[in-house]
């Protein structure tokens, strides 16, 4: 596992805190605890694009902002270049965050609406003293062209572009103090279809010509298909499958995501029959004990309501938390 | 035919001028038929459904072209007339469920008063409806959930309780914008199989509004895309969606990414949608196709190049 970029160890992270001495004192009911993600280990290469999956609620998002440095894990290490990040000085710590950089799925949300655009792609590189004040506009104007944004529009501020413009902004931002890692959460989901096939193809060309490693965190499984070398299935904050993504989609093992790729509208299925999988997303405050899936899962046991199931390694580069690998 | 709109044009006057949201839209939907409604934002796929039950607020009116539900034209009608029709006849489901739905009282009092609003029965009788509808959209132990608000409900349970608000009247034409768009795939999934069994026991006619070809051609028999406020093609959904002939189909079909190799680029379409305010004349998409000439900047005339199927485009897709 040496040869990882960032990897995380059995990473937790919980929101809510315990309840402190006064309250317990006033009797007060202890404040609900969220296990948004829950002991999951997940390491990515160098280079490599790994697509993270799942329903809304499921903590991928969570995961991305613990892997991008901005929140810190409850539970567990994350390493960076094989060193982990607690133990990082100042210094490392900053140029370690430097290193990851993350793409939003709400450009407008995620770009300050008062500075120009040269303002938004030119201040964190300018402030980490990557560029100096000579050279500001020859390196803001090939950070637009490299995000296919018009250099001649940087004195204008975010409204006054598109919503695929913006994710272009948004690219050229994280881009710009040359990250050796993204963290794309929902990056294309908020764009039709026809920007979404333009900023895919940016993505691509851009993760070729850099060499970029993501983490391309995505609900819709056509895209994150068509991305990724890699994918990870997460249900409940736990990750119950990992394996490439030919694999992933041509032989799923956890019923989780079978159920899941069943479900997949599809331009190809004409009417199909929806409806495989049952019942709802369980509240993350008191997930089902044992498995998470096992009250919608069609083929739980007993045993699954009871342990956890491991994640463990079903065929080379496979991995899935399934009680029902051992039986077969 | 449940509903005919016959060259509909809805505009919006602002200070620059007319917005021509629709500019002309045509399109029939059969007894028992589910059409897909297919654009990107600003299309003016939204405004159409909206156009269909007298929804659209001003500064937008209906400048012209008619508005048939079961033969009869309702474009107009005085507002007294399509409260019976909206609802009763037709009923609309949107993208976010709390538009239908009102934060501060309970799912029962909505649901008897929308029974009530149309049909003269008894408040039991009128909760035994309330109930059964919820129960027929799968929601599990509907008697206690009638008590329920709807912040107690998770975003597809919420989405279902407005479907079957639109089923208490057993409507004729249900007009569906974007209902899944929210959820997740597993949710989605759900709802469009309560839709596709109830459209089928029924014989309700479905409009499905959607920005997504992949749940079109899951669900709809027929399927219309729109551009800039015009349908530049429809026929049956396996017609269009394996020979395209309007080049924006081929594009939008192009760009899905399942249809591509993986990690291969995607076909893309160049440049943006027009703002409706500046619009290209005669083909609207013309400055974005690669089949373009002169021509285009003609109107380009309604076509059926074969049964069942109209198109608007001066040079189509070779198949």
């Amino acid at each position: 596992m040496s040869e990882a970029l960032i990897e995380l160890r059995e990473v937790s992270r919980r929101f809510g805190t315990p309840n402190g001495a006064l309250s317990r004192l006033l009797g007060q009911r202890p404040a609900p605890i969220v296990h948004a993600v829950d002991h999951v280990s997940l390491s990515i290469r160098p280079g490599e694009v790994v697509g993270l999956v799942g329903e809304s609620g499921c903590g991928k998002s969570t995961l991305g902002r613990l892997a991008a440095g901005i929140l810190k894990p409850s539970d567990g290490q994350v390493f960076w270049r094989g060193r982990d990040r607690a133990d990082f000085q100042a210094a490392a710590l900053k140029s370690a965050r430097l290193g990851v950089q993350m793409i939003f799925q709400d450009p407008q949300s995620s770009l300050n609406p008062r500075l120009r655009v040269a303002e938004i792609i030119g201040e964190a590189p300018r402030v980490h003293g990557l560029i100096g004040p000579e050279g500001f506009d020859a390196y803001v104007d090939a950070q637009m062209r490299r995000a296919g944004l018009d250099p001649t529009l940087k004195r204008r501020y975010p409204h006054q572009f598109s919503g695929g413009q913006r994710q272009r902004i948004g690219i050229a931002r994280a881009l710009a103090v040359q990250p050796d890692m993204l963290v794309c959460d929902e990056s294309v989901a908020a764009l039709d279809v026809s920007i979404q096939a333009q900023i895919i193809n940016l993505f691509l060309d851009l993760r070729t010509e850099l060499n970029l490693t993501c983490l391309f965190i995505s609900h819709d499984l056509g895209v994150v298909e068509h991305v990724s070398d890699r994918v990870a299935i997460m249900y409940l904050g736990r990750i119950v499958e990992e394996a490439p993504a030919e694999v992933v989609f041509s032989h799923p093992n956890h019923p989780y995501t079978q159920a899941l790729l069943a479900e997949v509208p599809r331009l190809e299925n004409r009417r199909s029959h929806f409806g495989a999988i049952q019942g709802e997303l369980p509240s993350p405050l008191h997930p089902p004990p044992g498995c998470h899936f096992h009250p919608r899962c069609p083929h739980a046991m007993p045993r699954c309501k009871v342990e956890i199931p491991k994640l463990r390694e079903i065929a080379p580069g496979q991995k899935s938390a399934c009680h029902l690998n051992d039986v077969a | 035919m449940t509903l005919e709109l016959r060259d509909l044009h809805t505009h919006f006057d602002t200070r620059v001028g007319a917005l021509r949201a629709v500019d002309g839209v045509s399109l029939s939907v059969r007894r028992g038929e589910v059409l897909g409604l297919v654009g990107e934002s600003g299309s003016g796929k939204s405004v159409t459904g909206f156009s269909i039950i007298g929804l659209v607020d001003p500064p937008g009116r209906i400048v012209s072209g008619q508005v048939l539900f079961q033969g009869r034209d309702i474009t107009g009608l005085p507002e007294p007339e399509l409260r019976k029709l909206r609802g009763n006849r037709i009923a609309m489901i949107f993208q976010d469920p709390m538009m239908t739905l009102n934060p501060v009282l309970r799912i029962d009092t909505q649901r008897i008063e929308t029974v009530r609003a149309h049909d003269n029965v008894s408040h039991v009788v009128a909760r035994t409806r309330a109930r059964d509808a919820l129960g027929q959209v799968g929601i599990p132990s509907p008697d206690e959930r009638l008590s329920s608000y709807p912040h107690q409900f998770s975003g597809g349970m919420r989405q279902r309780v407005a479907i079957a608000i639109a089923l208490l009247h057993n409507p004729a034409l249900i007009i569906a914008d974007e209902p899944t768009t929210a959820l997740d795939v597993t949710i989605q999934a759900q709802i469009l199989a309560v839709v596709q069994k109830l459209a089928a026991e029924r014989g309700t006619s479905l409009l499905w509004i959607t920005h997504d070809l992949s749940v079109v051609a899951g669900l709809a028999d027929r399927v219309a895309v729109m551009y800039a406020g015009r349908i530049v093609e429809s026929g049956s959904v396996d017609a269009v969606l394996d020979r395209p002939m309007h080049h924006y189909t081929a594009g939008l079909i192009g760009s899905v990414p399942s249809r591509n190799k993986r990690g291969a680029k995607l076909l893309q379409i160049p440049g943006m949608t027009p703002s409706p305010l500046d619009r290209p004349a005669g083909c609207a998409f013309r400055t974005r196709c690669s089949a373009a000439t002169e021509t285009c900047a003609q109107e380009p005339p309604l076509t059926m190049p074969e049964p069942d199927r109209t198109l608007r485009c001066f040079h189509p897709v070779r198949i």
